[in-house]
């Protein structure tokens, strides 16, 4: 019997249609352009100026606070500019421009195939190692590894989680990166694990992917006695931090709280994987693995994508903007981002273009509520949407904060669910904002 | 007949001894409340808006009260004739305020700027913005969704449904500023009600470089300096290439509205303004 998390979740249409398409290298493109904050937090300082020569995988911007992250040119080829550009919401950030001659890539990074399996760094070298190298979170946030790896002074992590569950619908990078490279993956949660000095890790996948549950335990059994693979039912949003160490271990993270809190670290499968290279073969995180799908599409795909391509010159790539399509989303369809300037950039943590028609991106009208608490039954974090909704529209905000509005991770369960179409996520996200606003201006006891 | 007697007996003295208690209780804790905060909220005119800066008209009158000047307190909504009343009751004097009035600084409309995308989410102009940079190319201008529509208890302030612009009623706009607070953007600023009503303004508020303002919105000012250097009492101000008028400074001599390459500079109020063409016209006519 498959475990899952205990409360609220829905179960979507899994849409996996790329799942069969093998990761390709997506080719390097004339030009790059590698945004400044591409990581939750303060947002990088470039140490390269205009006209510098640069390789791939040197450093072009540096971490510019305590939750920040370095990042490295994924082009060689020369600084034409450092300017402010849109990104795919259309505000504007810093970015590197680079006119790309060539692929010259660092010397300090082994791009054989070799699987390198001997773990020589101590624990302050891996997360130095794993600082320097700019990794990230590929789950979504792009919270700054090495950080996530550091438990604050008095908590202790006595467990290691992978997320392999790629609950999203749509979404397949995950998926493909488990099939093709589970050593890998293994070894870069074995890296963790001896960063966090625990002695456990297990790696939670969704059922609906046997075939990489079956790939990643065959590794696992043989070589990796220690990490444990953990079939999970199928429910969305089992990839939230929260839930996965619900479904897996049946902890309860604390209200406001953090995994670190019960114990726990949740890592990707991608975040183990850029682990990996980094600590293993010394190669900084400059791509990410990017499913390009949707129903109108003809050609599924998953790339591998350089971090600084535009979204126009993958989908040029890849047969032209489809038809049908109606809607651009960055990332998965319950919490993506939808694209509003094709111009814009891949980042680290860019998971998947997912192309949506008209019919199925459509909203419907707007209906009264009619207490059916269907919300409340959805929310995998307990609360009652529908109360949120009506507070946050009288401006309540006092009361917002009562009901653990900051609670919220924002997976949109309750307004996927409505029968009434309401947009509860959006009223509930912007009245989260406004009310984390108030509390950060209340001074500090 | 005896429980009858027996009860209405018991229930009289219980009311009468309750009655009592209560009475000492009400004397014992009495407040003692200025009997002119009454006077002062009956002058005020009730709309309770929250644009004099305290919660509702009873907070105002409450601060007019207890306050040794009123230079601080005014109510925006019932003006200068209010505030003398106020003033006279409570025997100070008030200095007179030029009222204010709300101006909407973009001009954006919907033949000035095109859609690049469309937005299909809630309609509320603050979800919008916490979203994404908006549907057109410049970033700073109006979403036009209605947040100040809703703000405002005048029904002063309306979206018009051909510009998708929102247009102030000079009638019924009473300077509270609720549609400041509500705007995300902050397009909307309060302006003096100026002579004879008339005001000039600089109805864009894009910072962006002149040609990308101008390219994505043709209303936009691009900074290009003309209007500052045609004004003669140094009233325009221009910073992150953008033009701003200030309004003491500003003689509304309307030479900055003709200088302006992209009719970016508002006037209001004004006389139709005869060209020298169409005079010699006219006098041909005679």
């Amino acid at each position: 019997m498959s475990k899952t998390f205990s409360i609220g979740g829905i179960h979507p249409d899994d849409n996996k249609i790329s799942k069969d398409a093998a990761i390709e290298d997506f080719a390097p493109v004339k030009t790059t352009f590698i945004s400044m904050s591409q990581h939750l937090g303060a947002p990088a300082e470039p140490v390269v100026v205009k006209g510098d020569k640069v390789k791939v995988g040197q450093l072009i911007a540096k971490s510019s606070g305590f939750i920040s992250a370095n990042i490295h040119s994924s082009a060689s080829g020369t600084v034409r500019s450092i300017e402010m550009l849109p990104d795919l919401a259309g505000n504007l950030v810093q970015h590197v421009v680079i006119d790309v001659e060539g692929d010259e890539w660092m010397e300090t990074i082994d791009r054989s195939k070799e699987i390198i399996r001997d773990i020589k760094l101590s624990k302050e070298e891996i997360i130095k190692r794993i600082a320097d190298c700019g990794i990230v979170g590929m789950g979504g946030a792009a919270f700054p590894t090495h950080i996530k790896l550091t438990p604050p002074p008095g908590k202790v992590a006595d467990m290691l989680l992978i997320n392999g569950s790629e609950c999203e619908p749509y979404l397949t990078s995950d998926y493909r990166l488990m099939l093709e490279n589970p050593e890998e993956i293994l070894i870069g949660a074995r890296v963790m694990m001896r960063a966090l000095n625990v002695k456990q890790a297990y790696v939670g996948i969704e059922d609906n992917k046997p075939e990489a549950i079956r790939s990643m335990e065959a590794v696992a059994d043989k070589f990796y006695p220690d990490i444990k693979i953990v079939s999970l039912k199928k429910r969305y949003p089992q990839g939230g931090e929260k839930q996965l160490i619900d479904a897996i271990m049946g902890r309860r993270v604390p209200s406001m709280g953090l995994p670190i809190d019960v114990g726990v670290v949740v890592q990707n499968v991608g975040t183990a994987f850029a682990v990996y290279e980094a600590v293993q073969k010394g190669k900084p995180l400059i791509d990410s693995i990017v499913t390009f799908t949707g129903k109108c599409v003809t050609e599924q795909k998953n790339y591998r994508v350089r971090v600084g391509t535009t979204f126009d010159s993958v989908i040029l790539a890849t047969g032209g903007f489809p038809k049908e399509a109606a809607k651009l989303i960055s990332g998965g369809p319950m919490m993506g981002k939808a694209v509003s300037c094709l111009d814009a950039a891949t980042v680290k943590s860019t998971s998947g273009l997912l192309f949506l028609t008209e019919e199925e991106t459509k909203r419907k009208p707007e209906n009264n509520c009619i207490r059916c608490a269907k919300c409340v039954a959805a929310c995998p974090m307990g609360l009652q949407p529908f109360f949120l909704n009506k507070l946050a529209r009288a401006g309540r905000m006092d009361e917002l904060e009562e009901n653990m509005v900051q609670d919220c991770i924002e997976c949109g369960c309750c307004m996927y669910t409505c029968p009434s179409h309401i947009p509860l996520l959006d009223v509930i996200r912007l009245a989260k904002n406004r009310v984390l606003k108030i509390m950060r201006s209340r001074p500090k006891n | 007949m005896n429980t009858v007697l027996f009860t209405i007996l018991s229930l009289t003295i219980l009311g009468f001894l309750l009655a009592l208690i209560l009475y000492f209780v009400a004397q014992k804790f009495k407040i003692e409340e200025d009997p002119r905060i009454d006077e002062v909220q009956a002058i005020l005119p009730g709309a309770n808006c929250g644009g004099c800066g305290y919660a509702g008209c009873r907070a105002f009158a409450e601060s007019c009260v207890r306050a040794s000047s009123l230079d601080n307190n005014f109510c925006p909504v019932g003006g200068n004739d209010v505030m003398k009343q106020i003033a006279g009751y409570l025997g100070m004097e008030v200095a007179e305020k030029n009222p204010q009035i709300a101006v909407v600084r973009c001009n954006g409309s919907y033949d000035n700027r095109p859609k690049i995308n469309f937005y299909d989410g809630y309609p509320s102009c603050a979800v919008m913005s916490s979203l994404y940079a908006g549907d057109t190319a410049c970033r700073y201008g109006c979403l036009g969704l209605g947040d100040c529509e809703q703000a405002c208890q005048f029904d002063a302030i309306r979206v018009n449904v051909e510009t998708g612009l929102p247009e102030v009623d000079e009638s019924k706009c009473t300077g509270c500023g609720a549609c400041v607070k509500a705007c995300p953007k902050m397009i909307i600023e309060l302006r003096p009600s100026g002579i004879k009503n008339r005001r000039i303004f600089v109805s864009c508020v894009n910072k962006d470089k002149g040609g990308i303002a101008k390219k994505a919105c043709t209303a936009a000012c691009i900074g290009c300096t003309k209007c500052q250097k045609v004004c003669a009492f140094d009233a325009i101000t221009i910073s992150s290439n953008l033009a701003y008028i200030d309004y003491n400074k500003c003689k509304l001599c309307r030479k900055c509205v003709q200088e302006c390459p992209t009719n970016s500079i508002l006037e209001v109020n004004f006389p139709v303004r005869v060209t020298k063409k169409e005079e010699e016209s006219q006098l041909v006519e005679q």
